[in-house]
């Protein structure tokens, strides 16, 4: 968490000694001459030679966790043109693997909430190879309740953890 | 005046804590027996002289199981029963009376002991227990067995064994300990998860699972060795292990067919063959006694239940109903109940049913009670718990009227599980 805030900190200080507009996303610097036209005010599609869309903060690829009601396994709706976008992403890219990681709030029992963590990691499963993803460079695991991001008896902590983890491999 | 009893009880056990060199757990009782026996246990002559006192291992586990009143023996201090004067006893209110001597020779220790019938006046027990210098505990505790079993009829569990998982930030460490809580054993400690410990019938090895390849893996390691195999390491999850009575199969929850389904495996983990068909979450297998049966969990109705079916296969039977969700059942060593953790409105409670009448009662007041299991003489159920913040172990006696609270040092302790006899 704490390398999370500083490199968001870092990031910042790096925008701002930039002086530029904030609506683009950080560039880097070996990027081709397209980086020096205008500032414009339509967002900028994706370079895709100069930034993978995985690093790229504000694509919608930048969502690596899909969230869930409790007792519920199912990708809600506001969750599904995420994966989808992971599927298409996957399919673009074949040398890409990825982990997912289903989690759970505590209202279970320990194997209980394991088995209901593998469910959710094998429903995201599932939706990415219809999207497009070889089952080859997926892997679903669980966690149950063993890993929570938020340890309190309340709906704020367990709300968190109800969720599947994108884990890309680098 | 209960509560002025208890803090005392608390008070007295907190000293005995600190004096206690090695001690990781601190205990607190609340409740007591129907009708509570009055014993008086008059340290053993020599108790002083050895490095530990039995006197302390005696009185505390007999007052631990809540069912005796320890009557003081201050003033009196006979070691033979030619010096007992019974009036002397009779008047503090004793029924039962415990006199002994102790002797150190060649790194042995032997401990004489009688108990005595204060108002029959005649002599119940007359035994000489023995070990090695460093076994004094084990002493104390098979002295209290004995104790127990002969005013009680009842079989004593001083000289058990428990087994939990303490968890500490990220630091996951897998904990045998004499059911008191001394001796701890460390089995495994790292920085991935464990859950699930499970005894052998004979108590010599654990099964558990563990994250540390990055996914639930079943493991079985023996306690005397250390020495510990996979025992299933499928894709998805591996998890729920679990020992029939006579050591000669196991069951276990595999997803690697798609959803968690329950298997039976031999016990090295070979020869796998797939028992529940539900496409539901089934877990948390518990063979009968008999091991003819099989308790487990299961959403397949829509919530997660108690359910029932053959070993060698057949209907299954749906055991829980009625509002809320249940989860974790383990059979009773009679095998005429079971124990789970019923969990509803918010509030989990440890529950036990009755396996003829089909009745539920609920044996705890409810907050986060879960994953219990019974003693082996089936008097008293350990589970996981919380107090002051903490994850804790408590027990709780069959008929609900005694339970204990078991503070770890440090961390917070969970799914903790009895051992057999030894």
């Amino acid at each position: 968490m704490k390398k999370l805030i500083i490199s968001i900190v870092l990031v910042n200080f790096l925008a701002a000694c930039a002086s530029e507009p904030k609506k683009e996303p950080v560039a880097d610097a070996s990027a081709p001459v397209v980086k020096a036209e205008a500032p414009k005010t339509a967002p900028v599609t994706p370079a895709k030679a100069a930034v993978d869309a995985l690093d790229d903060p504000s694509s919608i690829l930048a969502k690596r966790s899909v969230y869930y009601p409790f007792d519920v396994s199912v990708v809600q709706d506001e969750d599904k043109p995420a994966v989808q976008a992971h599927a298409k992403y996957l399919s673009e890219h074949a040398n890409r693997t990825v982990r997912l990681e289903g989690n759970c709030d505590e209202r279970g029992s320990n194997e209980y909430n394991l088995g209901l963590g593998q469910r959710r990691a094998d429903g995201v499963k599932k939706m990415l190879e219809l999207g497009g993803a070889k089952a080859s460079q997926l892997e679903s695991v669980s966690y149950g309740e063993e890993k929570p991001r938020a340890t309190g008896h309340d709906e704020a902590s367990w709300s968190q953890n109800r969720r599947t983890d994108l884990n890309y491999a680098r | 005046m209960v509560r002025r009893i208890l803090q005392g009880v608390v008070g007295l056990l907190l000293l005995a804590q600190v004096s206690m060199a090695g001690a990781v757990l601190s205990i607190e009782i609340i409740g007591a027996g129907e009708h509570q026996i009055p014993v008086s246990i008059v340290p053993f002559g020599g108790d002083e002289e050895i490095a530990q006192s039995i006197n302390e291992v005696v009185t505390g586990d007999l007052r631990r199981s809540g069912l005796f009143r320890l009557v003081d023996p201050t003033g009196k201090s006979p070691h033979q029963p030619a010096e007992v004067s019974y009036p002397d006893w009779e008047v503090r209110g004793a029924e039962a009376l415990v006199i002994g001597m102790v002797a150190v020779q060649d790194g042995r220790i032997e401990a004489r002991f009688r108990l005595l019938d204060v108002v029959k006046q005649t002599e119940l027990i007359g035994q000489a227990v023995s070990a090695r210098e460093n076994q004094i505990r084990a002493i104390g505790h098979r002295i209290a067995d004995m104790i127990y079993e002969k005013l009680t009829g009842d079989q004593g569990v001083f000289s058990t064994r428990i087994a939990y998982v303490n968890r500490q930030e990220k630091k996951s460490s897998l904990i045998v300990a004499d059911s008191d809580g001394h001796n701890e054993q460390i089995v495994l400690t790292q920085n991935e998860p464990i859950m699930s410990p499970a005894w052998s019938p004979d108590g010599s090895q654990l099964a558990y699972v563990s994250f540390e390849t990055g996914h639930a893996v079943v493991y079985m390691q023996s306690l005397y060795s250390n020495r510990r195999v996979v025992l299933a390491n499928f894709r998805g999850s591996n998890s729920a292990p679990t020992w029939s009575p006579d050591g000669k199969q196991m069951a276990l929850v595999l997803t690697r067919d798609g959803s968690s389904q329950i298997y039976l495996s031999r016990p090295d983990g070979s020869d796998i063959r797939r028992i529940t068909f539900s496409g539901a979450i089934d877990t948390e297998p518990h063979f009968s006694p008999d091991g003819q049966y099989l308790l487990f969990t299961s959403d397949r109705g829509g919530s997660p239940q108690i359910y029932r079916m053959p070993v060698k296969g057949g209907s299954t039977e749906r055991l829980t109903f009625g509002e809320g969700s249940n989860f974790s059942p383990q059979h009773s060593p009679d095998g005429k109940s079971f124990v789970f953790a019923h969990l509803n409105k918010g509030r989990f409670y440890v529950a036990m049913q009755d396996f003829q009448t089909g009745q539920m009662s609920l044996l705890t007041e409810g907050g986060w009670e879960k994953n219990p299991s019974f003693a082996p003489n089936g008097k008293l159920i350990l589970f996981a718990s919380e107090a002051r913040g903490r994850g804790i172990l408590a027990t709780v006696s069959s008929d609900g009227r005694v339970m204990q609270h078991m503070f770890t040092q440090s961390g917070d302790a969970r799914e903790p599980v009895w051992g057999p006899y030894p």
